[in-house]
């Protein structure tokens, strides 16, 4: 039973398809140690998109406030996605490496953990 | 025709039990048809005990008597110019949130009472909801009457019941009583009548009302003191409902078990907002959070499962969850509506030194080490104009719609991320409570009507944050939403008291 309901094999409306999106796709990503950013954020984005363009263009709009930002050090950036180690490749497209829809980008950036270290 | 006078308990039965009749040519499954399907079952309505021993007569007149007292006191402060003698106007924030977060669930409970009040075969039942859903009404125009006295003075109240129903943080309040409304019959008498009513009520309005006594707000205390005998009687039927149905049928206790953890956590969920109200919105403070939650949760939730224990029922699962947070559960929720300053119809704020110390001494293990870098981080940025509002909307929970603002308790600094695959699609949730409500009816829940999901579909107005806000929200921008420095509040308080913006005097001492 996937729901007490007052009529058989209730089915609810899924409002969160990916064809409601006109053609994006969902994208949490996530600065671990960071929470200066109060919670990860949600971006549309093409499912066709390179990775490239999140590491150039996306998270620099979200995130390049923070004074860690500007030291970070991309090659050695950790990544996980859906709570997996991942290693992205920049030039495949997101759906190519297994980036689907509402999936949860998270980079943590060794040595920089924040204001005074707090996480923050 | 005797005119002799009937005697109370002649009249209550006559105006309650008597009400009743054999049903003689419908089958009591069509007239009651929403009484069996969750699973509960009822051998004998005739155990039920009622618990008000109130008739609708005595009830007007006792009603009546308590609204005459309360119109005399909003008037007395409506001449008396009232809003110029709360501690603060950061103070009126408070009060907005509860306007547009809390009054319009008043109005959900009294069409959720009024419902249940026609779905149960019990009449003594029946009779109770609709007298709750009656005192639910009056509750939601008495507060938007004292609040009214504000709309005139401040920013952000005009249009609460609009906002209700499409702002982000509000659809927090709103999806949760949706979510009550939307279940059975006994389960939202599990809901709203035990878990909110009766194990929660305290840390909503126990806050609420003692923050506007604190705080110089007579209207808000006062309709307080007129809903209190009302919230008496309401939390004698949610644990009466409760009784009963584990009484009833020992099968009846699981299913009960289960509604309890579901709604002691959703209820919980809700009361965040609270806990940010009374640790950074009150310029007077009462209680912190802390204290709070380990008296009227910790200490008398805990008495009332020990009470409930002869049934079966053990103290909800996730309480631990809930105790493990109370240290970070304020910081947390103020760090999420601080970074969307610009999209919220009150006005957020840094606290003054004096208020991150007494933050300190309140919460001695967190607060410095996580949050207090945090906030002279962004009280920095804010000294050097560029106050601190974050660019991208957040993530979602899909079951309790709050940003994905809480942290795992073994790892405070780490975001808590659950998801589950459901149907080929995934769902991410902020917490095992959420994310374990969500797997049980996964057929509800992926109808959330999700904020930030909604304006990347589209459905919230134009592309522009501005048409989101502006048109679809209906907030005026400028006015109700962003930081309390520089805004129109502060400004009108200021003239009122012959203050000086603090930026003013420090041009002139220099």
């Amino acid at each position: 039973m996937a729901v007490a309901a007052i009529v058989e094999n209730y089915v609810g409306e899924r409002l969160d398809r990916v064809e409601n999106f006109h053609g994006n796709q969902i994208l949490y990503i996530g600065w671990d140690n960071h929470l200066f950013f109060c919670a990860p954020i949600a971006l549309p984005v093409p499912p066709d998109m390179p990775f490239s363009k999140v590491v150039e263009e996306l998270i620099p709009g979200a995130f390049s406030q923070h004074q860690d930002f500007s030291k970070i050090d991309w090659n050695a950036v950790q990544w996980h996605l859906n709570g997996e180690s991942f290693s992205p490749s920049m030039d495949a497209a997101l759906a190519d490496q297994g980036i689907d829809h509402k999936s949860i980008l998270r980079f943590s950036t060794p040595g920089l953990d924040g204001i005074k270290g707090s996480g923050s | 025709m005797s005119n002799r006078k009937l005697n109370m308990k002649d009249k209550y039965r006559l105006l309650t039990r008597d009400l009743e009749w054999e049903y003689s040519y419908q089958d009591y499954e069509e007239i009651f048809k929403q009484e069996s399907f969750e699973g509960i079952k009822i051998t004998d309505w005739s155990k039920w005990e009622d618990p008000f021993r109130l008739t609708m007569d005595s009830y007007w007149k006792y009603q009546a008597e308590k609204e005459k007292k309360l119109y005399a006191i909003l008037d007395a402060f409506a001449q008396n110019n009232g809003q110029q003698n709360v501690a603060d106007a950061r103070y009126v924030n408070a009060i907005k949130l509860f306007l547009t977060g809390v009054s319009p669930l008043e109005y959900q409970a009294y069409n959720g009472f009024a419902h249940v009040g026609r779905q149960f075969g019990g009449v003594g039942a029946r009779v109770a909801c609709q007298m709750q859903s009656l005192d639910e009404l009056r509750h939601v125009q008495t507060q938007i009457h004292a609040m009214s006295h504000y709309n005139k003075h401040f920013d952000g109240f005009q249009d609460f019941a609009h906002m209700h129903d499409r702002v982000w943080y509000l659809s927090v309040p709103k999806s949760f009583f949706d979510d009550a409304r939307s279940a059975g019959p006994f389960e939202f008498m599990v809901a709203i009548g035990f878990s909110f009513e009766y194990v929660l009520t305290n840390l909503l309005f126990v806050p609420f009302m003692s923050g506007a006594a604190y705080n110089g707000d007579m209207a808000t205390v006062t309709f307080g003191f007129s809903a209190q005998s009302d919230e008496a009687r309401h939390m004698t039927l949610g644990l009466e409902i409760i009784k009963f149905m584990l009484e009833q049928h020992p099968d009846n206790v699981p299913i009960v078990q289960r509604w309890i953890n579901k709604w002691l956590w959703r209820g919980y969920r809700v009361l965040t907002l609270v806990a940010m109200m009374m640790d950074y919105m009150l310029p007077n403070k009462v209680m912190s959070w802390q204290e709070s939650f380990e008296v009227y949760f910790e200490e008398a939730a805990g008495s009332l499962f020990k009470d409930l224990a002869r049934y079966g029922i053990e103290m909800p699962n996730y309480a631990a969850d809930a105790i493990a947070e109370k240290e970070h559960l304020s910081h947390q929720a103020w760090g999420i509506f601080y970074n969307y300053g610009h999209a919220a119809a009150f006005h957020t704020w840094m606290p003054t030194d004096q208020e991150m110390d007494w933050l300190s001494e309140k919460y001695p293990n967190t607060f410095d080490k996580y949050y207090r870098p945090r906030y002279e981080e962004w009280r920095k940025m804010e000294e050097a104009g560029e106050r601190f509002y974050n660019p991208t909307l957040p993530m979602l929970c899909q079951t309790c719609q709050i940003p994905m603002g809480f942290t795992d308790m073994e790892n405070p600094t780490m975001t808590s991320y659950k998801q589950s695959v459901y149907d080929g699609e995934r769902y991410n949730f902020c917490s095992t409570g959420c994310k374990d409500i969500f797997d049980h009816e996964p057929e509800k829940y992926v109808q959330s009507w999700l904020p930030v999901h909604q304006i990347y579909q589209g459905n919230c107005g134009g592309a522009e944050m501005e048409d989101v806000l502006g048109e679809y929200y209906k907030m005026n921008l400028g006015a109700d939403n962003l930081d309390f420095k520089g805004s129109p509040d502060e400004a009108r308080w200021n003239a009122w008291h012959n203050l000086e913006p603090a930026e003013d005097k420090l041009k002139k001492a220099s």
